[in-house]
């Protein structure tokens, strides 16, 4: 808990969290960690074995064969989440299966499927980007903010 | 008649004269699968979404707790339920089915004896003859609402608790044999300042230890009038600080009596972290596994403290804590 | 070649690592650990830092998150080059094109036909 918001509770709840917290058991943070390094290794090391395959035998090179890799990737992750696979998947791998581009694509597709229900365009398409939404918007956000200050920089006169 | 000040006592004693549970997919893998009416091994129950299916489970919970009772939906006057999904849709929807006059109640994962409460005051009050009092919930449907989509691969972490699908209701009537209930307390909602809700036992387990202790108070009662002291769904975690927070209280309760239904509901080698969680967690081990062991004589007095945690996702992500409450309901045999 | 392969496995992994600790040790959500990973892509880009990881560690840079961050920011710099400061605001999703239309195309279809396992 954060000392901001340690400081707005009473006492009493102080103490509480405090004994609370010494009967939590403890997330096993080094075997997480291990968890991750491995499962998002694998899954960078197939996006490797991929772009390769486009380098290779489809007439792309290093910097036009990332679009298709990612491209694969994606679909290889929205089948997986379409299987009713890549949650279990993700439990073990942790922050290894949400970092790849492949954990966007979960984001995207689990929500579309989840809300099937509620019809083709509020439902699926009124909540796609639920979970995705967020590191759509920080990423345009922060690209634009520091694509003007790289720019203004320049035009100054500066780098 | 109020005792203390926060107890009621059902001096006419309200009998439970039906009462039916019903299970999910899980729920039939559990260690409780016996005592259920009714299981289903597909999460959509044949329905086109989850809280479709929720409805219908609690719709099913409600027809065989009625039929168990030896009675029609017509010799019931009053139906009492809350569930977990927003504006408690399984609750309206199946009383639209039933068809009989309606009150909606929430209290989160208390419901089951929020509702029973009500349902005993109505009857020992001569307000009703029969009284249906019914709770829900499903898994997906909460993981919906309240967390990420069910196919969303967020790690969870072992505080965490798996929500029971599953309905359990039960018939409360003025007469007739079986087990009855005699007293329940009504709990004050408690806020210890625990904000994960991922960590729900945590934050419900001082709300239990708040009820019980006023339970005791105003009965003049301690443990040794219990046969088993049940909480709803604490889980794991919850269980073992309610038992801490307990002796620090001074109420002493010996570990062999005192249980949780989230912990008795699913066995071992279930990928369950903590326990089981939701209005059906409390109902269907009360109106099924507990009700089973009163009618074989194995208990003949018990006390079940429902617990819920009253957030939304909407509190949460207005950076609030997590209130909780508690009711304790006394049946015996 | 293989060297390639394993400098990819390593990075990739050691990214996620750090994703892993945000969430385990900040116990931020999947949610707010991923924008801070895009946003600290972005800067990198910005300072042409991450291009540089991608040349060394190929997949492992480009496949996780942090490298959308640095498209965006790539393709804000590519349009200003071309259009001057306005390109600031239209070149953004030039690069990334890619990831965010077959996310879309592939999800809409996993939604036509299949259905959640719960």
């Amino acid at each position: 808990m954060s000392s901001k918001k340690r400081k707005k509770l009473s006492p009493v709840q102080q103490q509480y969290q405090d004994f609370a917290k010494a009967r939590e058991p403890k997330r096993p943070i080094f075997k997480n960690c291990a968890k991750a390094f491995f499962a998002g290794g694998i899954i960078c090391t197939i996006g490797q074995l991929i772009q390769w395959i486009f380098i290779t035998y489809f007439k792309f090179d290093e910097i036009t064969s990332g679009s298709p890799t990612a491209a694969t990737l994606i679909f290889i992750s929205i089948s997986l989440t379409s299987l009713g696979v890549y949650d279990h998947l993700a439990q073990w791998g942790g922050a290894g299966t949400a970092v790849p581009v492949t954990g966007f694509a979960n984001t995207i597709a689990s929500a579309a499927l989840e809300h099937k229900s509620e019809g083709f365009v509020l439902g699926v398409g009124g909540n796609m980007f639920k979970l995705a939404g967020p590191v759509i918007v920080y990423g345009v956000f922060s690209a634009f903010v520091v694509a003007l200050v790289k720019v203004i920089i320049k035009m100054l006169g500066g780098m | 008649m109020l005792k203390g000040h926060q107890t009621w006592i059902f001096e006419s004693k309200p009998i439970i004269a039906g009462s039916a549970a019903v299970g999910g997919p899980f729920e039939a893998q559990g260690a409780l699968a016996k005592d259920f009416d009714l299981l289903h091994d597909d999460l959509w129950l044949g329905q086109d979404s989850y809280e479709k299916a929720e409805k219908k489970l609690l719709e099913q919970a409600c027809e065989t707790a009625i039929k168990k009772a030896g009675l029609k939906k017509e010799d019931i006057q009053f139906f009492l339920s809350g569930d977990l999904i927003n504006q408690i849709i399984p609750s309206s929807f199946t009383a639209r089915t039933l068809a009989v006059p309606f009150l909606g109640i929430y209290g989160a994962c208390s419901s089951s004896m929020e509702g029973l409460t009500l349902a005993s005051l109505i009857v020992d009050t001569g307000f009703a003859q029969n009284a249906l009092v019914g709770t829900s919930s499903h898994n997906a449907a909460s993981e919906k609402q309240y967390r990420y989509p069910t196919e969303y691969g967020a790690q969870k972490p072992p505080t965490a608790q798996w929500t029971v699908t599953g309905a359990g209701a039960a018939v409360v009537s003025a007469g007739g044999n079986g087990p009855h209930v005699t007293a329940a307390t009504i709990g004050r909602v408690v806020d210890m300042g625990i904000s994960d809700p991922f960590n729900m036992g945590a934050a419900m387990a001082p709300a239990a230890v708040d009820t019980i202790e006023a339970h005791f108070r105003d009965l003049k009662a301690d443990a040794s009038q219990y046969d088993l002291i049940a909480t709803g769904d604490l889980g794991r975690v919850g269980h073992s600080i309610a038992g801490d927070l307990l002796k620090k209280h001074g109420i002493n309760i010996p570990e062999e009596k005192l249980t949780d239904c989230g912990i008795l509901m699913y066995k071992a080698d279930q990928p369950v972290f903590s326990g089981g969680s939701g209005c059906a967690c409390a109902a269907t081990t009360t109106y099924g596994h507990l009700i089973n062991r009163l009618r074989r004589r194995e208990l003949s007095r018990i006390l079940v403290i429902a617990t819920g945690a009253l957030l939304s996702p909407m509190s949460y992500q207005q950076k609030e804590t997590i209130p909780c409450v508690a009711h304790a309901v006394s049946i015996e045999i | 070649m293989l060297e390639k392969f394993i400098w990819a496995f390593i990075i990739g992994g050691a990214i996620c690592v750090i994703g892993q600790l945000l969430m385990d040790g900040l116990k931020l959500t999947p949610a707010h650990t991923m924008c801070t990973l895009v946003v600290a892509g972005a800067i990198l880009g910005g300072f042409g830092l991450y291009d540089k990881l991608i040349k060394f560690a190929g997949a492992g840079a480009s496949v996780p998150i942090s490298s959308f961050g640095n498209q965006l920011v790539k393709g804000a710099l590519q349009e200003a080059e071309r259009t001057g400061l306005i390109g600031v605001l239209t070149g953004i999703f030039e690069i990334t094109s890619a990831g965010i239309s077959s996310a879309i195309i592939f999800g809409f279809l996993a939604a036509l036909i299949f259905k959640p396992k719960g």
